[in-house]
């Protein structure tokens, strides 16, 4: 009763900036898709797919710019995930969004913080949420960061 | 040697104060990158958010409008609260943010002004309800997004937003209405005519203005979808298919979930996603938000347990909730139900 007491009042909250990470990286957008790759490379992720958006809109007769969607992960913990947290299936591969916006290049990904009410007594899934926060928010801070 | 000691020690203190105090001062610059510059832009020229560098705006915008906006955001309109910012923090970005145009921060007096709300009410429907809604709701869509083509250089603010309404002043919305904005669609009230002595009747009636915040998530709404399916995974993932199809979207890929992860014929049977999309709902909800891409592409899982089978999906309605866009979360009440109408249909 009391883990859905707190799950309520913290789904009540509104919307706050830590919610989301995003960051506008004044690369051109392939320059900063690169280092994207790269950053994601270096804290021991495998890129498994890039979905191009943009090319599907535009296929369909759409005008946009460049718009993909990076997904990532490590092998051992999408198995890790998949057998102890099935619920947690459909959130990995971990994805970020990144897109043109004139020159600068926006990207972003989500924290899990709307996540963790439903875990809060499991010490080790909430901690690798930590890591994955502080990976991802690292990963996106590298390309900030890059000139 | 005592005395020495003491003249030595406060030296070292007075010398070090300095670097303490700087030290101790937020970079407002460096904040302003950190949670501002992603969607206002670095130099304050817009993006997703409305621009902050037009002189017209900054000539009217006083600092606590400035800072109670970013303490308290515009629930429902995508610009987020920052409650874990401290003061001297709110102080430092709206300081930087007074760099961008060399305009006098003006100050004003927080008296209501007294309109007459109804002759407001008449000349706001003539003049100012085609670009800010006839309840004040605002205009649709984000603020400026460059990356696809919008009709408007900003989207007209929401004058009904609770966050707006505990963050301007009567005098800032009067000082808005006889100044206009260059740069945007927003004329001064003398360009359309009016006298302006009208602009206090404006501002009664837009002080009645209100819409409430965008409603908090269902207690008890789960964060991912799900459903048993009576078939095995090959049977699941056809019903799924052909489900998806029925409703006028696109199969984009089928894959095991650990694809790109193991090495090739090596990936697990048990767990495949069925990706697929309607390039036309896809458009529709970029122009809403640009950010969407984090909802991207439309996914169900089709999953194997010791139990039987089950189909899963993010509960798009509990993602939403993280944007802070009431626009956003109507879509996504949309996608809701065709996720469980797929994935009915699919497990029937």
């Amino acid at each position: 009763m009391r883990r859905w007491l707190l799950i309520a009042l913290l789904l009540s909250l509104p919307a706050r900036a830590a919610d989301l990470f995003m960051v506008r990286s004044e690369l051109s957008f392939p320059e900063a898709m690169a280092v994207l790759q790269e950053s994601i490379r270096a804290r021991g992720y495998q890129v498994s797919r890039v979905q191009r958006v943009d090319i599907g809109l535009t296929k369909s007769g759409y005008k946009t710019d460049k718009y993909r969607v990076v997904f990532f992960g490590k092998k051992d913990e999408i198995e890790h995930i998949a057998d102890k947290h099935i619920d947690l299936i459909p959130y990995v591969p971990i994805k970020i969004a990144i897109f043109a916006e004139q020159d600068n290049t926006i990207l972003l990904s989500s924290s899990f913080s709307h996540l963790r009410p439903y875990y809060r007594d499991d010490d080790e899934l909430l901690a690798e949420f930590d890591r994955w926060e502080k990976d991802l928010q690292a990963i996106l801070k590298a390309v900030q960061d890059a000139d | 040697m005592k005395h020495c000691c003491f003249h030595n020690l406060f030296l070292a203190i007075a010398l070090a104060l300095p670097l303490l105090a700087a030290a101790a001062t937020p970079d407002g610059a460096a904040l302003y990158r950190q949670h501002c510059a992603v969607c206002h832009g670095s130099d304050g020229s817009g993006g997703v958010g409305v621009p902050l560098s037009l002189p017209d705006f900054l000539a009217v915008a006083s600092d606590g409008y400035l800072a109670r906006t970013i303490r308290k955001g515009r629930p429902g309109r995508v610009m987020p609260a920052f409650p874990g910012l401290s003061d001297a923090e709110i102080r430092a970005i709206v300081a930087h943010v007074r760099g961008f145009a060399d305009v006098a921060a003006p100050s004003y007096g927080q008296a209501p002004l007294k309109g007459d709300a109804a002759r407001g009410a008449k000349l706001f429907a003539r003049h100012c309800a085609a670009c800010h809604g006839d309840r004040g709701q605002g205009g649709k869509g984000t603020g400026v997004t460059f990356s696809r083509p919008r009709g408007a250089p900003v989207m007209a603010p929401s004058l009904a937003n609770p966050g707006f309404q505990a963050a301007v002043s009567d005098a800032m919305l009067k000082a808005t209405l006889l100044r206009g904005r260059h740069g945007t669609p927003m004329p001064s009230i003398r360009e359309l005519g009016l006298d302006p002595a009208r602009a206090d009747d404006l501002v009664a009636f837009v002080r009645t203005l209100r819409v409430p915040p965008p409603p908090p998530l269902a207690d008890d709404e789960p964060h991912i979808i799900r459903y048993d399916s009576p078939y095995d995974v090959e049977q699941t993932l056809e019903a799924l298919k052909q489900a998806v199809i029925g409703r006028n979207f696109r199969v984009i890929r089928v894959q095991p979930l650990d694809q790109g992860l193991v090495p090739e014929g090596q990936e697990d049977g048990r767990r495949i996603i069925l990706y697929f999309c309607s390039f036309s709902f896809l458009n529709e909800a970029l122009a809403i938000d640009p950010r969407v891409g984090l909802f991207l592409p439309c996914r169900v899982t089709v999953v194997e347990t010791a139990d039987g089978v089950q189909v899963m999906s993010i509960n798009p309605k509990h993602l939403s909730h993280l944007f802070n866009n009431t626009e956003l979360d109507e879509a996504c009440e949309r996608m809701y139900r065709l996720y469980n109408e797929i994935m009915e249909e699919a497990t029937f």
